[in-house]
């Protein structure tokens, strides 16, 4: 039966988060992709071009070109966008920190192809609240970081129109663990906290707030529970409308729209059985398409690989064609909004408005979303819940096919390639890169880049918007770590708080006999044995800020009994070292997900060789495929975790056991 | 049997003397061991730190105050200060433990916040658990201070103060100081307590809150001025803002004062001699309880002999040790 071709919705703008090695690899890939029918470009910036340093930085070492694209300057853009029509294409940067800078090159690179750049569009992603909590690459205080926001948003509205300058994320929350109460909560938080500073700069008359309003957009999750995921976006489309009403006064509906992309949810996919990620990808896309009310304007998938490495373009183009299929080949797009009426969804929608509500005017009374990061308590919110899925996990209450359960599988034709089924970036990248700046760092004016640096700089005192200036820079020549700098010269750095001191675990306090209490019991007898209590080191080496996975072990290695010194992200390998030396640690437990793991690591052993600590067993945890994992082995890396070790009481008994050896203690049995 | 292996205590204290950072970390490591071999290395490495030196050198400060006042910050925005000054500082930073039927486990988060971004060998923090010493400081802390005055200008403690905290810290530090929480219930709860008479700073933090910092400043001048501890020393009490790094230098020269006053006045070398014989009391009661104070002649006894050798308490305790361990073996 052919069904007969009726009118069509117009489907969502379909992309592939993708980058990397170098702008020209990148720049391939990317008009390979549009030539399958993606129609518009997700950007992978590296982590030195997220964190504003430049390729050749001491902290850059084992990142350049690593997770995403190295743009160092102005002709990086230019090669990245080679034969690309600026004019004509969308283009999303996944940028934050450093969003005003990569903004400037692009609008610089317009200007110098002789675009007007009232006919760019696309978004930066530029929300550095998420950055704070869950993704890691923030550099500034929250101050001037929301200022840097501002001006971006501020300058757009006025001449970059079609652009959305801020991406308010809660993708990232959920990764963190939030729940969907949380996500709906935390992203309304930062939204108004944002629309606030714009509001306070006096730079927007009033009359022209409600195009502000419509400019910010959002970046949100889907998870594998679609049902109520599908109810979020419903409530997010609901609260936004309601919230820019009364707090904002925007009369105009159409501008009181919430409008969103996706990526879907990373979190639950597994390195077993990975094939399955494939109908995982599938659901969790549903719940962002189903609802013609709640429907997502932009969609990039993850790849069913994703836990395991770098995908590969046959697997980008594949989670592409799951999206063709959804708007091409069924006939979803056919319909008005099918749940309208449904009293089951309306219900849990009222549910989730009513659970944020609450939470939004708890964050409000401690002063809103800045003041509530400030202290912690959001970090604490979201490490506990993060804990509570973990351990919901384990016991066997949150079921995840392939992993808590239904383990047993035939080998999977998919894996067996000789690649492993991943991609290896170009190991030449980090030097081509380098050797491709300071050539550049010759061939421009010094003292046009010096003039130009100068100019951010005293906008930056005076409070003046940083974009005209940032825009003259990126014309100049100037490179990314330039404009790091410069800034970090006038506003600071951000300290981060902890955030993990949350309740320990105290489920065992009536003495039932279990898991957690046979390893409180092993820690103790063998920080007894040793002569003092078990001291653990955990840090993140390189540039990489998702400390979600660390964070869960310092939690997890504090409710067994150790003590734990969570020494945070962004640490060199000298400072790692130089802290397992300080605090008399038993371990060092590194986290590594940039995939810079085998530069990094082999960095801190040699820096613990340096100290006369050696016998300091290094434990590593990240997105290591088992080649790299046999690799650090050999290097005297004494365990590796991957995602596929969701156990964390298994990792804690292992952990006991790898000190009990390099101390001359026995292994204790195994538990059970 | 484990392979704890345990350095020559009287070639480390030379190394420890010379600055050696290794060495400092394993004399610390030391004081921590509770293995009987350990113990006493560790009462060794102590005699042979001991000295003259012990009485009159370096500035032992405690930094204490509310849960949420914000003291590892201004502890990072002060050494930031005494490093562009060239001193070199030594930190032990004590967080609490979680109960013992709780597993006893703790999360040191103070380092994070402590640290410079950039490596730096004038600096070395060593976090501890306090280890449920009932709300007060736990032993181990004492003498990895000391250790820690051999080789650095300034050592710092850093507790959350609930009480017990501020009265053990007062039998460390020569300066203690209090960290208050602008418009907190905290800070009143403390003026109630009469715990305030023991710092003899107080820093009123986030002075960029503007009015509550004030009034909070202006509520403990009243009471911590009472001239009936120290006579001649006036109490300051200093506004500051570790955040936006404004009054932390003037805050920071009433530390040197306050440590000229205790020298000008003879008090340094008798407030440190005093703090000795509490903590040697202290650790000996805890290795071996009062039965075993007693079989070195009960508290006054051992207060009086350490008294004779004060510039050598810690040769003196070791002695006791050595003492008390031949009556327990021998059965005696």
């Amino acid at each position: 039966m052919v069904a007969v071709q009726k009118k069509r919705d117009q489907p969502w703008l379909m992309r592939t988060y993708s980058g990397h090695s170098s702008a020209k690899a990148s720049n391939a890939l990317y008009r390979t992709n549009l030539a399958k029918g993606q129609t518009g470009l997700s950007v992978a910036f590296d982590l030195p071009t997220q964190t504003g340093y430049d390729a050749d930085s001491p902290l850059a070492r084992g990142e350049v070109g690593k997770v995403g694209v190295p743009i160092s300057h102005i002709e990086d853009m230019d090669q990245l966008f080679d034969q690309i029509p600026l004019d004509q294409m969308n283009t999303s940067m996944t940028i934050n920190a450093t969003a005003a800078w990569l903004l400037s090159l692009y609008i610089g690179l317009a200007q110098r192809r002789g675009i007007d750049a009232k006919k760019l569009s696309g978004t930066t992603q530029n929300d550095i609240i998420k950055e704070y909590l869950s993704r890691g690459t923030y550099i500034y205080p929250p101050g001037p970081s929301m200022r840097l926001i501002a001006d971006t948003i501020t300058y757009t509205v006025k001449h970059v129109p079609k652009w959305n300058p801020t991406n308010i994320c809660s993708y990232h929350l959920q990764e963190a663990g939030a729940t969907p109460v949380q996500e709906l909560a935390y992203a309304l938080c930062t939204a108004m906290a944002v629309l606030d500073r714009v509001k306070a700069s006096g730079e927007i008359r009033p009359e022209a707030f409600p195009q502000v309003v419509e400019r910010i957009s959002f970046f949100v999750n889907a998870g594998i529970r679609f049902v109520e995921e599908c109810c979020k976006l419903r409530a997010f489309g609901e609260m936004w409308d309601e919230l820019t009403l009364a707090r904002y006064q925007v009369e105009d509906a159409r501008l009181r729209r919430f409008r969103y992309g996706v990526q879907v949810n990373s979190l639950g996919l597994t390195e077993p059985q990975p094939e399955n990620n494939v109908q995982r990808i599938v659901l969790e896309m549903l719940a962002v398409v189903l609802s013609k009310r709640a429907r997502a304007r932009a969609i990039q998938l993850p790849a069913w690989n994703e836990a395991m490495g770098l995908p590969r373009p046959w697997d980008q183009q594949w989670a592409l064609r799951m999206q063709q299929v959804v708007a091409f080949e069924t006939d979803l797009l056919e319909y008005e909004d099918i749940l309208d009426g449904s009293p089951v969804i309306a219900a849990k929608v009222r549910d989730l408005i009513e659970g944020a509500r609450r939470e939004i005017e708890n964050v409000e009374a401690q002063g809103g979303i800045i003041a509530a990061i400030e202290s912690g308590y959001i970090k604490r919110e979201l490490v506990g819940s993060h804990m509570n899925r973990l351990r919901a996990i384990e016991s066997g209450d949150l079921k995840i096919i392939g992993v808590n359960c239904f383990q047993e599988t035939a080998q999977s034709p998919l894996t067996l390639g000789s690649d492993g089924a991943i991609m290896k970036t170009n190991p030449a990248a980090e030097r081509e890169q380098i050797e491709r700046l300071q050539a550049h760092r010759k061939s421009r004016n010094d003292d046009d880049v010096r003039a130009a640096l100068q100019g951010l700089v005293d906008a930056a005192k005076s409070g003046e918007n940083i974009m005209p200036s940032s825009i003259r820079c990126a014309l100049a020549g100037v490179s990314t770590g330039e404009w790091g700098d410069s800034l970090r010269a006038v506003f600071g750095e951000f300290r981060p708080p902890t955030g993990i001191d949350i309740a320990i675990d105290s489920r065992e306090v009536l003495g039932k006999r279990d898991q957690v209490t046979d390893l409180r019991a092993r820690v103790a007898s063998t920080g007894n044995a040793l002569g003092r209590p078990l001291k653990l080191l955990v840090g993140k080496p390189g540039l990489d800020g998702h400390s979600n996975g660390a964070e869960q072990i310092a939690v997890k290695a504090r409710d067994v009994g150790f003590e734990v010194v969570y020494d945070g992200i962004r640490l060199t390998p000298q400072q790692i070292a130089q802290a397992a030396q300080e605090e008399g640690v038993h371990m060092v437990g590194l986290s590594i997900l940039s995939g810079s793991h085998m530069e990094l690591v082999e960095s801190v052993l040699q820096e613990l060789r340096a100290r006369d600590l050696a016998n300091v067993p290094v434990i590593a945890g990240g997105i290591i495929p088992p080649q790299d994992a046999e690799k650090l082995a050999a290097l005297g890396v004494r365990a590796v975790y991957t995602p596929k070790d969701f156990n964390l009481n298994s990792i804690m008994e292992d952990m006991i056991n790898v000190i009990r050896e390099c101390n001359g203690l026995e292994r204790l049995a195994s538990m059970q | 049997m484990t392979q704890v292996k345990l350095p020559d205590p009287e070639q480390l204290a030379a190394r420890i003397l010379r600055g050696e950072r290794p060495a400092v970390a394993s004399g610390l490591n030391l004081l921590d061991n509770k293995l009987a071999a350990a113990r006493d290395s560790s009462a060794r490495l102590l005699a042979a730190l001991s000295g003259e030196r012990w009485l009159n050198e370096g500035h032992l400060i405690g930094v204490t105050g509310p849960p949420g006042a914000g003291k590892s910050s201004l502890v990072a925005a002060m050494i930031r200060e005494w490093r562009l000054a060239d001193r070199t500082v030594g930190v032990l930073a004590v967080d609490p433990s979680s109960r013992p039927e709780l597993g006893g486990g703790a999360l040191l988060g103070d380092r994070i916040r402590i640290k410079n971004s950039s490596h730096d060998e004038g600096l070395f923090i060593r976090s501890l658990a306090n280890r449920s010493q009932l709300g007060g400081v736990a032993t181990e802390v004492w003498p990895m201070s000391w250790l820690m005055l051999a080789c650095f200008d300034i050592v710092v403690i850093e507790t959350v103060g609930v009480g017990q905290t501020e009265i053990d810290i007062a039998e460390i530090g020569d300066t203690v100081c209090y960290v208050a929480q602008p418009a907190s219930g905290d800070t009143i709860q403390y003026l109630k307590s009469g715990i305030i008479e023991i710092p003899d700073i107080f820093a009123v933090n986030k002075s960029d809150l503007g009015a509550p910092a004030h009034k909070t400043a202006s509520e403990i001048g009243r009471s911590a001025s009472r001239p009936d501890r120290r006579e001649n020393w006036d109490y300051p009490v200093c506004l500051v803002s570790a955040a936006m790094h404004t009054g932390i230098q003037s805050f920071l020269t009433h530390f040197d004062r306050h440590r000229r006053f205790l020298v000008d006045r003879g008090l340094l070398g008798e407030l440190r001699a005093r703090h000795q014989s509490a903590w040697v009391m202290r650790l000996l009661k805890e290795e071996f309880g009062t039965f075993g104070l007693e079989l070195v002649g009960g508290r006054a006894d051992i207060g009086q002999r350490l008294g004779e050798n004060r510039c050598n308490q810690f040769a003196e305790y070791e002695r006791m040790r050595m003492h008390i361990l031949s009556r327990f073996t021998s059965g005696g």
